[in-house]
């Protein structure tokens, strides 16, 4: 378990770090938990490893009315504790406290876990689940693009070689709604067996008018499902959540691995996506309350 | 005893060394050693075409490699059978690099020695080696089926097996008011040590002379094995157990493969070699244990009361034998329990897989045989409506049984006979414990609350301490300081606290002035190894009997010097004194001067014991005759059988009917060891080994592909449970000395993972209302359960559903 051998690069600014990844086999370490492993089992083998941590102002959270911008060297304690990003798209830190351990998430980025594009992370989901985009750097210069276009398979994107996600942009929640985020993990902080996170959005007089969801660990890349029409205008208090968890059962795709049947992830995701919608909607009340 | 620390919670003196990061494990030794790698078969079952290493010349920094065509003498030889037994009458070991022939993936095939671990590992990438794939047995059924063979000569697959019978079961079956049958798995799990094993060696060509480090349980006989296989004499090797970072039975295997090509290297380059073990290679390249078919047919009358018992295991060995047919024999033997069995017949097949070997891990075949008998008594009382625990208590040996002769022959040879116990004690502490009374209110508590709760228990009785002997050498220096050796290895159980509890209390001395080595063949060369629950048992009485020794040399000495009679003397806090005459005493460091006559003088101490330091009696030698100079015993302790401990678990545990989740929300222990040196470290070992009972019952399995691929060779997805997993657990405890041995205990190492299994099906079967025949369970296999129509219903559930207690 020792890495085949890799020329290693730690640039200074982001054009030398793109200079450098424009060689054949060169890949980005930002965190780590994820590349390290597979590299000590010789799963991956990248000829240059282009170490990204020294080069500033990647490590920013931005946080504006509309969106939360999370640069690719916030690590996902630093997301978790971060307040202001909470306030304004609370599944950020409801997401993040799921990933893993503190020692992991002391290491670990939000965007490597998004780049990474384990359809097993949470962060790939909550991309996915609050319509977010990614901004990815070339010699060329800058580009957004948007989850749907970035995730292209299981660990596959549609980043080209050369390339560095420098940010992830995970827009606010609209009003009169809320979220939550659950999981079932077959040890505290595994990856989970089945997450779901969800957005209930209401209309003005309280009626369930919006609902999303999008899980972990089912299906092959993040999706959001659109499971308004089960519950849509029931009023947010008596909504038959359970008829949502049945629709998304319908929905949803899931794999049979050593940990879980596909039979069983879907049970979880009905099961999961009734109980966080009830969670969402209360939350959803209380914010329309306020606003 | 006048420094009494035996039987007190003594903080572990080497915690401070081993969680401060001074431990010295295997891979802090030889920071210039060579290292070595393998490649290990990728193929579960394969003939070895050829071996192309050309690609790996070009590596730099390569030293050398080794196949089967560079081994020579005993070591082209198979790995020994370490215990054969007359019923182990087709037993396979490997190669040391495999000979032709691969039968599990990760067996070693080539050794690559390079400057370091990744060149090493750089140049196995690159070693081609052909293979033509065979036929692959994986599980124990398919070893039954035998539609192909792992060894081509053993078409049935079986290796041994093995039968005791105490009468004749059949017509006391036939007569029986009723019986009942059944069949049940339990799957496989590991040690899984923190650390994994590893070896260095060092070869000095000056005086031909070998010194190896390894992470052994068993550092004597490691020792032997190197100078069989590597035709060395004895007197040119010495094997040292370092700090040891857990074994949990996987390291008393020996020698390990790798335990003797390390050394070959070593010789032959002349240079000193390591290999340590990565998490990959312990788990496809060490051992499991546990797998086993249980066929199961009682008789018992209308009260459970058993009146005949026949059990038919097929137990899966792996691809080799090389620990004999230990756990067999002990899954046969233990099976029994706490319980009066009137006829008892078990035959254990042990049948080969193309898998990792099987050999022993704590409980070593016990939890298998508690999960055996205990699940039946689950049955019988389900059968005629009573509560299990009443169901148990009617079987019990009663406490004035003892000796209590089951007529079975042990792993040791010796007869089954348990020395002391008091079994039903156990039952009506457990049932206080939990609270075994109130199942029936928390069960509707926990309905209200949406949640299904179940309770369940588990009895064991377990061998500990068997022979053939340890030993143990007590010196006392004129510095006062006391050396305390045995030869059985430490692999974290806290031996340096407890046997110098041991020797403090025996001679009269400050703890603080006791030194513990152990497992270091320079030190002490006469040992057997550090499993069954033995060190404690074996190494502790040798230890208390060299410090009897010693204390009786230092009074008769200092009964010299203070005219008295040793009779009249006593040792207390370093202080040889005469009895109520304060004033009247010799420090002890200064017996252990005068002990030994010197010419001499280097120090102050030494001064006292030259030869005109005192007038001397001219008549007589310095060293009477019989007499040895110094202040120093070795003695021995080797036990007429086993003795036994027991205890008795029970779990409480609460399960989600909607996402089938598995709490387990209390945890009681009740646990009798005998007499108890250290209760703190007592509890540490059950708090452990409930640990590894909740992995295995819940968590932790071996996961083959058909293909004989282990899929989940990794701690990502080889579920070792979490601290976040493992219940609080609840302890009380039992004495009932041991009458076998002078200090009176049992052994405690294993005890806590035992009874997991059975108590956890138990509970999750009462929660749930349908049988459980196959552990361990998740989530996952719990929801094909409960809504497969196949799954049978425990009548105590029907019953329920019946008086609307559970609907």
């Amino acid at each position: 378990m020792k890495p085949a051998p890799f020329r290693y690069a730690d640039p200074s600014t982001l054009g030398e770090a793109l200079a450098v990844l424009s060689d054949e086999g060169a890949k980005v370490l930002a965190g780590g938990q994820s590349l390290l492993p597979l590299l000590s089992m010789r799963l991956a083998a990248p000829a240059t490893l282009v170490d990204i941590n020294r080069i500033p102002d990647l490590d920013a959270v931005e946080v504006t009315d509309d969106a939360v911008t999370v640069g690719a060297l916030v690590r996902h304690d630093a997301l978790l504790r971060h307040g202001g990003a909470a306030a304004v798209q609370p599944l950020l830190g409801r997401a993040t406290a799921n990933v893993a351990h503190p020692a992991i998430r002391n290491r670990g980025t939000t965007v490597g876990s998004i780049a990474h594009a384990d359809p097993s992370g949470e962060m790939t989901s909550v991309l996915a689940l609050t319509d977010g985009s990614v901004t990815v750097a070339t010699t060329a210069g800058s580009e957004v693009v948007g989850w749907r276009d970035f995730f292209v398979g299981p660990l596959e994107t549609s980043i080209p070689a050369g390339a560095v996600v420098t940010a992830a942009t995970f827009p606010a929640l609209p009003p009169r709604s809320g979220t939550a985020f659950a999981e079932v993990a077959r040890r505290k902080g595994d990856y989970a067996v089945c997450g779901a996170g969800v957005v209930v959005t209401l209309s003005e007089d309280r009626r369930v008018e919006r609902v999303l969801a999008s899980y972990v660990s089912v299906g092959l890349t993040p999706e959001v499902h659109d499971l308004t029409e089960a519950v849509a205008g029931s009023p947010a208090e008596k909504a038959d959540w359970a008829a949502a968890g049945a629709l998304a059962r319908t929905l949803v795709d899931p794999d049979t691995d050593i940990h879980a049947s596909a039979d069983y992830r879907r049970l979880l995701v009905g099961v999961l996506t009734e109980r966080t919608l009830a969670d969402a909607a209360a939350e959803a009340g209380a914010r329309a309350a306020r606003e | 005893m006048t420094t009494k620390l035996f039987g007190e919670p003594v903080r572990r003196r080497e915690d401070q060394r081993l969680i401060t990061g001074r431990g010295r494990y295997l891979d802090d030794i030889g920071s210039k050693a060579l290292a070595a790698a393998f490649v290990r078969s990728p193929h579960a079952h394969a003939r070895i075409v050829s071996i192309d290493v050309d690609e790996a010349l070009d590596v730099e920094g390569l030293v050398a490699i080794y196949t089967y065509e560079d081994l020579t003498g005993p070591m082209a030889e198979p790995l020994p059978v370490l215990i054969p037994h007359p019923q182990l009458h087709a037993p396979r070991t490997g190669f040391p690099l495999a000979n032709g022939e691969v039968n599990h993936v990760g067996e070693p095939v080539v050794m690559v020695v390079a400057t370091d671990r990744y060149v090493a590992e750089d140049a196995c990438d690159r070693i081609v080696v052909t293979y033509e794939e065979l036929p692959v047995v994986v599980g124990v059924d398919a070893a039954r089926e035998a539609a192909h063979a792992v060894h081509e000569e053993i078409p049935d697959n079986v290796a041994a097996r093995h039968h005791q019978e105490t009468g004749d079961v059949e017509p006391v079956l036939a007569s029986s008011p009723r019986t009942l049958s059944f069949t049940q798995y339990i799957e496989r799990s590991a040690c899984m040590p923190m650390e994994g094993k590893g070896v260095h060696a060092k070869w000095d060509p000056d005086d031909s002379s070998l010194r190896v480090y390894t992470s052994t349980q068993a550092s004597t006989s490691v020792r032997a094995a190197i100078a069989a296989k590597l035709e060395l004499s004895l007197d040119a090797v010495e094997v040292i157990a370092p700090d040891v970072g857990g074994g949990f039975g996987v390291k008393i295997v020996h020698p390990w493969p790798e335990e003797l090509l390390v050394p070959m290297a070593a010789i032959n380059l002349r240079h000193e070699v390591k290999w340590t073990e990565d998490r990959r290679e312990h788990f496809i390249g060490s051992a499991h244990e546990r797998q086993q078919r249980q066929e199961i047919t009682v008789g018992y009358d209308d009260d459970g009361r058993i009146t005949a018992l026949d059990v038919h295991i097929w137990h899966d060995n792996g691809a080799y034998t090389p620990y004999g047919i230990i756990v067999p024999i002990v899954t046969a033997t233990q099976l029994v329990g706490p319980y009066a069995i009137p006829v008892y017949r078990v035959v254990v097949e042990s049948v080969f897989t193309n898998t990792v070997i099987v050999t022993p891990y704590r409980g070593a075949g016990r939890p298998q045989g508690c999960y055996a008998m205990e699940r039946t008594m689950d049955r019988i009382a389900d059968e005629l409506g009573l509560d299990r625990s009443v169901v148990r208590e009617r079987n019990l040996i009663q406490p004035d049984q003892f000796p209590y002769d089951h007529h079975l022959t042990f792993q040791d040879g010796r007869p089954v006979i348990y020395d002391s116990g008091d079994y039903p004690g156990l039952l009506d502490k457990l049932k206080d414990l939990v609270g075994w009374s109130e199942a029936e209110r928390l069960r509707e508590e926990a309905e209200a609350r949406g949640r299904l709760l179940g309770v369940g228990m588990a009895m064991y009785v377990e061998g500990t301490g068997p022979g053939p002997y340890e030993g143990g050498h007590v010196q006392v220096l004129g510095s006062g300081k006391v050396l305390v050796s045995t030869g059985l290895t430490s692999q974290g159980q806290g031996h340096e606290t407890a046997f110098a509890q041991i020797v403090a209390s025996e001679l009269g001395v400050p703890i603080e002035d006791v030194e513990v080595t152990t497992g270091d063949t320079r030190r002490f060369g006469y040992a057997v190894g550090t499993f069954a629950s033995r060190a404690a048992v074996m190494s502790g009485n040798a230890i208390a009997l060299a410090a009897r020794g010693v204390r009786e040399k230092a009074l008769r000495i200092a009964a010299d010097v203070l005219e008295a009679s040793p009779e009249d003397l006593e040792i207390d806090a370093g202080l040889v004194q005469v009895k109520g005459v304060p004033g009247t005493s010799i420090p002890l460091r200064t017996v252990a001067v005068l002990s030994n006559p010197l010419r001499y003088a280097f120090d102050e101490a030494a001064k006292q014991a030259t030869q005109f330091a005192k007038a001397g009696d001219d008549d007589k030698p310095p060293v009477a005759e019989g007499d040895a100079p110094g202040l120093e015993h070795r003695d021995y302790y080797s036990p007429i059988r086993s003795t036994f401990a027991s205890g008795a678990h029970a779990a409480i545990v609460e399960i989600d009917p909607a996402t089938w989740e598995i709490d387990v929300v209390k945890y009681a222990v009740v646990h009798d060891c005998g007499n108890v040196v250290n209760p703190m470290i007592v509890e540490g070992q059950v708090h452990g080994g409930v640990a590894q009972g909740v992995g295995g019952a819940l968590y932790e399995r071996m996961a083959y592909d058909a293909d004989g691929q282990l899929q989940n060779a990794s701690f990502m997805d080889f579920l070792m449970p979490y601290a976040s997993e493992v219940p609080d657990i609840d302890i009380d405890h039992q004495q009932t000395p041991s009458p076998l041995n002078p200090l009176g205990i049992k052994g405690a190492g294993e005890a806590g993972v035992i009874p997991g299994t059975a108590a956890l099906a138990s509970a999750i079967e009462d929660a749930v209302g349908r049988r459980i025949a196959a552990m361990p369970i998740s989530p996952t296999e719990l929801y094909d359960l409960v809504r497969s129509p196949d799954s049978e219903m425990t009548a105590t559930a029907g019953r329920r559903a019946g008086t609307g207690v559970m609907a």
